[in-house]
């Protein structure tokens, strides 16, 4: 028998899982785990005490004392590892959300997720002066968690879904907005000053001991939304194809609604409510691989973007390290205005 | 009167067990938005049949099919799929009996049509085991027998509207199910395309699938059911043979339209002309 042809050049990979795999997605895939890797190497070398690549590496795995050690271990690396882990999760988290939504809009950052997860934290963080990380978080968890209740209790009457869901989660996150700014205003705490220094989001002064556990779990979840990728495709297919194929779809929809809720949050707990991410490292990732299976391009990209937005935010002005919020909100801006625009188009020609 | 003949008719039936009847259903009633669509049907799809579901819209027709291949749980009464109750079976044990095509099905953008066959193989496959050569040699199968196996490169949105409902329904047959149930697959393409759809029904009926469909065409219906279901108000009226069952009457207390049945030319099966009321002096 000739080979099936699936219009893309692919591999059967055997292990640890026998799939197929597209050789376009692997290879971009490797290429921007390269990049990755390079601007994680940057980042660790270059800045106001520059130090040899060899260095930073032997200080990372302890081979290093008093100066070096803190600059590469204490400062940079848990950045650089918040970066990586936290843009892996935002991506991931928005895959998961525009293929639910079947709509590249429908990301945590636009329906209001990421601000639901940011007020969750500002309430725990204002109202009790918590500074137990582990609060902040189950904050953030709780607030992303209603927020998404509330959006999809407001888009499920009558029915129909993903257009609805976005207008209603853009609303939503304006108004969240506002809440938010509200709460920064009224109190006049210490708490407040440093909440709103990262109420755009930024890596400025992360610690591990807010980035370690955070990473964890979110690691934890990246595996989870591996185990529910297929499922998340069969829905893709609609409701009742889903269904017909044998997935227990209200159980799979809510295990991955939660998944994606909280890999939006527990990164929002630590840097504030990074924009864009989410939004864009899915659909770009898909330009570049293809559409694949797999929720691991959408993952690397979102690594890639984070660390790169972040690496710019601390050079881009001379002096001044911005928060990382700032580099994506313009650059998801731009993105955003042009997205729209090809949407408008798309519905016309439709 | 026909209409006593009919009821009699249903109740013998429902209550007539078939032998190895693959998927029956008993004193079904099946609720939508707080409406009973369907109340007390029970209903038996003979084993290897091509069974056909007719009726006007809002009959509960596509509703029944929806009931049978569980998308939908029914109120009262239990369905059999396989000699097992639907109700307390796995979903993933019913999608690997009944296949089913949906008349809401998406193509997500950029899916190629080998990629959207391959995807029937979900309930057959696993974490550890997504992909495997038998999986392969049945989307190849599933693609030549719906005269696809050419466009399986080429992406889903880039089809005509009747190549893409082939690649649908090559999906459906990669799930390589003994039941196939097909909600309106005909609806939207032109007559060439519908027929080439009948026909290709008909050969896989021939080649051992129980299939059940839900039509809008009743000459459609007529020629290539083996087994007729004529639906009205979410009852039974009628069901059997074609050749059997189709009648003026039948289909003037079905549809309300006044109709002459003659034979058609070519498969010698009842062909319904429509009077229309204009006409109707």
């Amino acid at each position: 028998m000739q080979p099936i042809q699936f219009g893309r050049r692919e591999i059967v990979l055997t292990w640890p899982v026998k799939c197929r795999v597209g050789v376009r997605a692997a290879a971009i895939t490797l290429v921007m785990l390269g990049g990755v890797l390079v601007l994680a190497a940057m980042s660790l070398v270059y800045g106001t005490m520059q130090v040899r690549l060899i260095d930073a590496v032997g200080a990372i795995f302890g081979q290093a004392e008093g100066m070096t050690r803190t600059v590469v271990v204490e400062w940079r690396l848990s950045r650089v590892v918040a970066a990586i882990v936290f843009g892996a999760g935002l991506g991931v988290s928005g895959a998961i959300f525009q293929s639910l939504t079947k709509n590249p809009l429908g990301s945590p950052d636009i329906i209001g997720f990421s601000s639901g997860a940011y007020t969750g934290a500002l309430l725990v963080l204002l109202g009790t002066g918590a500074v137990s990380f582990a609060m902040v978080a189950t904050g953030a968890i709780a607030g992303g968690l209603a927020t998404a209740v509330i959006v999809y209790a407001l888009a499920f009457r009558g029915g129909s879904k993903g257009f609805r869901l976005i207008i209603a989660g853009i609303a939503l996150s304006a108004m969240l907005s506002s809440l938010n700014a509200m709460l920064l205003l009224r109190s006049d705490s210490d708490a407040a000053f440093s909440a709103a220094a990262w109420g755009i989001g930024s890596l400025n002064g992360v610690s591990w001991l807010h980035v370690a556990p955070a990473s964890i779990v979110t690691l934890v979840l990246l595996l989870l939304s591996g185990l529910q990728t297929r499922a998340l495709r069969e829905i893709e297919l609609g409701d009742d194809a889903a269904k017909a194929h044998g997935v227990s779809i209200e159980r799979s929809r809510f295990l991955l609604i939660a998944t994606a809720v909280v890999l939006t949050a527990v990164p929002t707990s630590v840097m504030g409510p990074v924009t864009f991410v989410a939004l864009a490292a899915p659909q770009i990732a898909r330009r570049l691989a293809g559409s694949s299976r797999s929720l691991i391009p959408a993952a690397v990209m979102g690594a890639l973007l984070l660390l790169a937005s972040d690496f710019l935010a601390q050079r881009a002005v001379k002096g001044t390290i911005l928060p990382v919020g700032v580099v994506t909100l313009s650059l998801g801006g731009v993105y955003l205005v042009w997205l729209l625009f090809s949407q408008a188009r798309k519905r016309q020609h439709d | 009167m026909i209409n006593t003949e009919c009821q009699d008719e249903r109740h013998q039936k429902g209550h007539m067990h078939l032998p190895n009847s693959p998927l029956w259903a008993h004193h079904l009633t099946v609720s939508y938005d707080k409406r009973k669509i369907i109340q007390e049907l029970s209903v038996q799809i003979p084993h290897n049949s091509f069974t056909v579901i007719i009726g006007p819209n809002a009959c509960g027709k596509s509703t029944l099919l929806r009931a049978l291949s569980g998308l939908l749980k029914p109120e009262l009464g239990h369905i059999v799929l396989d000699g097992k109750a639907l109700a307390a079976s796995k979903s993933k044990e019913i999608a690997r009996k009944l296949g089913l095509l949906p008349q809401s099905a998406i193509a997500p953008e950029g899916i190629t049509a080998a990629d959207l066959v391959a995807r029937g193989r979900y309930p057959h496959q696993s974490l550890f085991r997504q992909w495997s050569e038998t999986d392969e040699q049945i989307v190849a199968n599933a693609m030549e027998a719906t005269g696809t196996r050419e466009l399986s490169h080429r992406l889903v949105e880039e089809l005509s509207g009747g190549q893409r409902q082939r690649v649908w329904v090559a999906m459906a047959l990669a799930q390589q199910t003994p039941l196939l149930l097909l909600d309106e697959p005909t609806t939207y393409l032109d007559i060439a395309h519908q027929i080439e759809l009948m026909e290709l029904f008909a050969e896989l009926n021939k080649q051992g699938n129980t299939l059940v469909a839900v039509l809008h065409d009743l000459n459609h219906a007529a020629r290539y059911a083996t087994h007729l279901i004529a639906m009205k108000d979410g009852h039974i009226v009628a069901q059997g043979r074609p050749g059997d069952i189709v009648t003026e009457q039948l289909v003037e207390e079905v549809f309300d339209l006044p109709c002459k049945i003659i034979e058609d030319p070519v498969t010698k099966t009842p062909l319904i002309v429509p009077i229309g009321k204009r006409n109707s002096q």
